[in-house]
């Protein structure tokens, strides 16, 4: 009963003269997806494309059964860009009661959110003062608004420290096992071994899809960052 | 394809937020509700020995701007910053419609307007002695109608800047121009045929006549014509705000 929620086909985006992505197809299915590869492979791309935010030259991006982007969606997907996407001079309770009122949600989901992401004690900060892993904290939150069935997260650890981030892994374990999808892009390849499933990108394609697991035994190498490493150098022998 | 195009309380949270925003900023709103009572406090004292009701011909002409420049300014760097932070990004993924997103502005920014006028309009006539012949509650419409002007052409020119030093330099770049062209320097009927057809498609000239037709020969009807005008100068710069505003882009 592997249902993807996330289907793209073919896709192509050209930015200026370069075709960031030049016809990727892959899947996401419930569960915590690692979207793994160099700075600058299109990973930001290709999330741009699911929530509708990029325009695309040809190919299909689908998303819960939709085109990836139509409205109907627009209250399923929670989505946290690489900058913290929060307004500076509010609070923290603030900026969520805000976007709470944008997508029609109950006010007290608001607190559930700024609980699971550990800023209880500074709701009613202002979010200029907050640290650096505060306030990508705070716009991650907003994304768990509306319990969306499917969270897009581009690099939501950069910049947090390791107890930081091991609860930020846990709380996207529980988000996906009440039944929802989590897409997570990094770079840190050790981010690679809490994810359930793993897609290493390069120059805008998958290079490797499967569990840790698989894409080491695949390559042989001992860790993610060796077997990605064993994939970009020595392209092709891989599954 | 978009989607509503706006939903009441999506604008309405748009429009709450930009206000708590600017009670937040302290120094913001005191410029905002201050400055327009201290320049036309300098405006009246700058006609003190001269005699004549310059006062009385310029100040309206002020009382039009202020609203008009101050918005444009305010909403140009403040939409920048949306589109710049990824707050517009995000906004856009969700159920926003883009005319919750202009009229929520449009509403926050009029209702400061306002309240700016009430002031400044207080401050003219009841402490400098500005003589209003029209009702003067019909101030504040107009001023409303220049703020929400204002806020719609700095809405629109927000989207062709890249960087707030270049949303400022919209200002001299659309606003001099119009403030120049009004008629408050030079009568419109009297300029070179050229720049007065200019004038007739510049809103702050209409901005300005309908204040001068208020507070000196009071033909409501008059007035009234002159809102319009800035009216559906501020509904066309919406539309077209509203076209530069994209789900996606490149």
């Amino acid at each position: 009963m592997v249902k993807n929620v996330v289907e793209v086909r073919d896709l192509v985006v050209v930015r200026g003269e370069r075709e960031v992505l030049p016809g990727i197809s892959l899947d996401v299915s419930a569960g915590v997806t690692g979207l793994l590869g160099p700075s600058g492979c299109g990973k930001t791309t290709l999330m741009r494309c699911l929530v509708g935010a990029q325009r695309v030259r040809s190919g299909t991006a689908a998303v819960l059964g939709e085109r990836a982007g139509s409205p109907p969606l627009r209250t399923r997907i929670g989505y946290v860009t690489q900058a913290a996407s929060v307004y500076d001079d509010l609070t923290v309770a603030e900026n969520l009661a805000f976007f709470a009122r944008v997508l029609g949600v109950d006010r007290a989901q608001v607190d559930e959110a700024v609980a699971a992401v550990g800023l209880d004690d500074h709701r009613s900060q202002v979010v200029s003062r907050l640290s650096g892993g505060e306030r990508s904290r705070a716009s991650l939150a907003v994304a768990l608004l509306g319990t969306p069935d499917l969270l897009v997260l581009d690099e939501p650890t950069v910049g947090l420290d390791p107890v930081l981030r091991r609860d930020l892994w846990d709380l996207f374990h529980r988000i996906a096992d009440r039944g929802a999808a989590v897409l997570v892009s990094s770079h840190v390849m050790d981010e690679a071994e809490r994810c359930h499933r793993l897609l290493l990108m390069r120059e805008g394609r998958i290079i490797a899809d499967g569990s840790p697991d698989e894409v080491r035994r695949s390559t042989g190498a001992p860790d993610i960052e060796q077997a990605f490493l064993h994939l970009v150098e020595g392209r092709g022998d891989a599954a | 394809m978009n989607g509503s195009l706006m939903t009441p309380r999506v604008t309405l949270a748009v429009a709450g937020r930009v206000l708590t925003q600017i009670r937040r900023d302290h120094r913001t709103l005191a410029m905002l509700l201050v400055v327009p009572c201290v320049l036309i406090t300098l405006l009246w004292w700058m006609f003190e020995d001269i005699p004549g009701d310059l006062f009385d011909r310029f100040g309206p002409g002020l009382l039009a701007m202020f609203p008009f420049v101050v918005m444009f300014l305010v909403t140009s760097v403040t939409t920048l910053r949306e589109r710049s932070s990824g707050t517009l990004e995000r906004l856009l993924t969700m159920p926003l419609g883009k005319l919750d997103f202009l009229l929520g502005y449009a509403i926050a920014f009029g209702l400061l307007a306002a309240a700016q006028s009430i002031l400044a309009v207080a401050v003219s006539v009841g402490l400098l002695g500005l003589d209003v012949q029209g009702p003067v509650w019909l101030l504040g419409v107009v001023a409303v109608a220049d703020a929400v002007l204002g806020t719609a052409l700095g809405l629109l020119v927000s989207a062709f800047a890249t960087t707030e030093f270049q949303a400022v330099q919209f200002m001299p770049a659309f606003v001099l121009p119009q403030i120049l062209l009004c008629g408050l320097f030079v009568p419109r009927e009297a300029m070179p045929d050229v720049l007065e057809a200019v004038s007739d498609v510049l809103p702050m000239s209409y901005a300005v006549d309908a204040m001068q037709e208020l507070v000196g020969a009071a033909d409501t009807a008059e007035v009234w014509r002159n809102v319009l005008v800035v009216a559906g100068f501020a509904l066309g710069a919406l539309a077209l705000g509203a076209a530069t505003l994209r789900r996606r882009t490149p």
